[in-house]
């Protein structure tokens, strides 16, 4: 590692710093955006399978690269701007959606030292970044200037909006359990209390505690990427696809991106916040970043099972799930975390 | 200059010429929009000033709820240039009068140092972390002002209801409860029918 510094130093000089923040950069997006395109082929594989099919098994062994495939072809294929199309706007949204998406792994550490930027408010930066990746979806909508892209832009819009509230609240029981912002501390005060004294560290994960927020958060973050059963955005039975129905080529699989890099995120989000990040379960296996993929593995799965196996809620039960049961189940827990900590039986000492 | 010197007039210039923006453009979409890009580099700005609590409040308030809500309705208006510019000459000298007083008061506030207000210094010392700090503040010494506040948007809140509130509904609608209560045998008759013979 010095060796490399040195040699990044000789030819560089000054600007080794920046170059070598550029390179990590490079080493976390690169992944990610080869995580999204296999994440686009497992889903197909997956969904495939639960619904007695086989899936795609021409382009390659098993259709491996039937991904890159894909990514060609949409390449390849022209963005056709509509006329009357609010030029500027309409290209920019798709970039609106997926700079959050990307700008938001800054912050997620992978072990508590591999980490790009490990800033104290880290959970604070999250929370305030992905919170922007609803303008990609209101301004294409608006900007393609059809009434399918626009309905599913309103819709999305008070969705978002809805869900981001129980889970701002689902994070501020975590925040307040581990009387810190920093998603690395967040993770250390996981591995105590009792339980991992026994050995037993993931029954003091904060998934049990704050179980309520646990589902709470997860199933928002279903909600907040858009994917089915919350995918009322893009509904393509009702409004064709959406916010994105006049986008082609790489305009599209922009957005495509966007939606994947979010699931990776919030799967990431929610590995790190209450199933103990890159921790071990049982004290004779050592921590690393394996685990944090293996649960960010199980989540993603969930996210594919759901689709396979939900039907699309209907607009309003959508908005009284998030605001007649999600966020009244937040505002107790949050009560009930707050005195179980005053309380002289409170764990997380 | 330094490299801090060089980054805060990057992000003032952006700052005014979204500013100016908001206020200059013909689309009101497009006039949001850069009040979206207006706050995020005020983040920006105060992010260089260390206070990054504010700076990071600011993008999760102000960027990330607010102007969803603002641009949503901003949206669905149909605004009439014309009509709106109609009125222009009445409302400028209310207009001009409030201007001036906000660059009085800008004034007073900022040229402190010059009228000889002794400004506290804003610097922080490492390692503290400035969210916590205000934390600990905002429920100490401030806590009257702070719980005053929040009493104040509790009222708006139940003003804006009151406002837009209609009466009871007169719509059809569905009641979850009785849906999740619903079996089966309640829908569909199962009847038993000697088979047909042709």
């Amino acid at each position: 590692m010095d060796a490399l510094m040195n040699f990044g130093q000789g030819i560089f000089g000054g600007a080794w710093p920046a170059v070598w923040a550029l390179v990590k950069i490079v080493l976390i997006v690169a992944p990610m955006m080869l995580g999204v395109a296999y994440l686009t082929y497992f889903e197909r594989k997956v969904i495939g399978y639960m619904q007695v099919r086989i899936g795609p098994n021409r382009v390659g062994p098993w259709g491996l690269i039937q991904p890159i495939a894909d990514g060609l072809k949409l390449l390849m294929k022209e963005i056709i701007v509509p006329a009357t199309a609010n030029k500027g706007i309409f290209v920019i949204a798709p970039m609106l959606a997926i700079a959050p998406a990307l700008a938001a792994w800054a912050v997620v550490p992978f072990t508590d030292s591999l980490v790009l930027a490990n800033i104290d408010a880290s959970l604070l930066y999250i929370m305030a970044i992905t919170s922007m990746g609803v303008y990609g979806i209101i301004l294409s909508g608006w900007a393609s200037n059809s009434k399918y892209a626009f309905l599913g832009a309103m819709r999305s819009a008070a969705q978002m909006v809805s869900y981001e509230i129980s889970m701002g609240f689902s994070l501020i029981c975590v925040l307040m359990v581990s009387n810190s912002l920093n998603l690395v501390e967040i993770v250390n005060i996981q591995n105590q209390g009792r339980f991992a004294d026994w050995g037993l560290s993931f029954l003091s994960w904060n998934w049990l505690p704050l179980f309520p927020m646990f589902l709470v958060y997860l199933i928002s973050g279903v909600a907040e990427t858009n994917r089915a059963p919350f995918d009322v955005a893009e509904g393509e039975s009702e409004i064709v696809a959406g916010f994105h129905v006049e986008y082609s080529g790489m305009a599209f699989a922009v957005f495509f991106l966007a939606e994947y890099a979010n699931m990776i995120l919030v799967s990431a989000l929610t590995a790190i916040m209450f199933l103990g990040g890159w921790l071990s379960p049982v004290g004779f296996l050592p921590d690393g970043i394996l685990w944090l993929f293996a649960k960010m593995s199980a989540i993603l799965f969930l996210f594919l099972w759901f689709r396979a196996t939900f039907p699309r809620y209907r607009y309003d039960q959508l908005m009284r799930l998030g605001w007649k049961v999600f966020l009244p189940i937040c505002l107790i827990w949050l009560v009930v975390v707050g005195v179980w900590m005053m309380s002289p039986l409170n764990i997380w000492k | 200059m330094d490299f801090q010197t060089g980054v805060f007039y990057f992000l003032s210039a952006i700052l005014i010429f979204a500013s100016l923006r908001v206020i200059t453009a013909r689309n009101p979409v497009h006039a949001a929009l850069h009040l979206i890009l207006a706050f995020f580099t005020c983040g920006g700005i105060w992010a260089l000033l260390q206070a990054e609590f504010l700076a990071i409040a600011i993008i999760l308030v102000y960027v990330g709820a607010v102007m969803v809500l603002f641009l949503f309705v901003v949206m669905m208006l149909d605004i009439n240039i014309d009509r709106i510019r109609q009125g222009f000459w009445n409302y400028l000298p209310l207009g001009a009068l409030l201007g001036l007083l906000m660059v009085m008061e800008m004034g007073l506030v900022l040229g402190s140092k010059y009228f000889q207000v002794p400004a506290a210094e804003a610097m922080v010392p490492a390692g503290v972390s400035n969210t916590k700090t205000i934390g600990a503040l905002m429920f100490t010494d401030y806590v009257y002002p702070f719980e005053l506040a929040s009493l104040i948007l509790l009222v708006g809140m139940i003003a804006a209801i009151v406002l837009t509130y209609r009466g009871p509904k007169k719509s059809k609608y569905t009641n979850p409860n009785q849906q999740v209560f619903v079996k089966a045998k309640d829908r569909v008759r199962v009847l038993q029918m000697p088979v047909e013979k042709d």
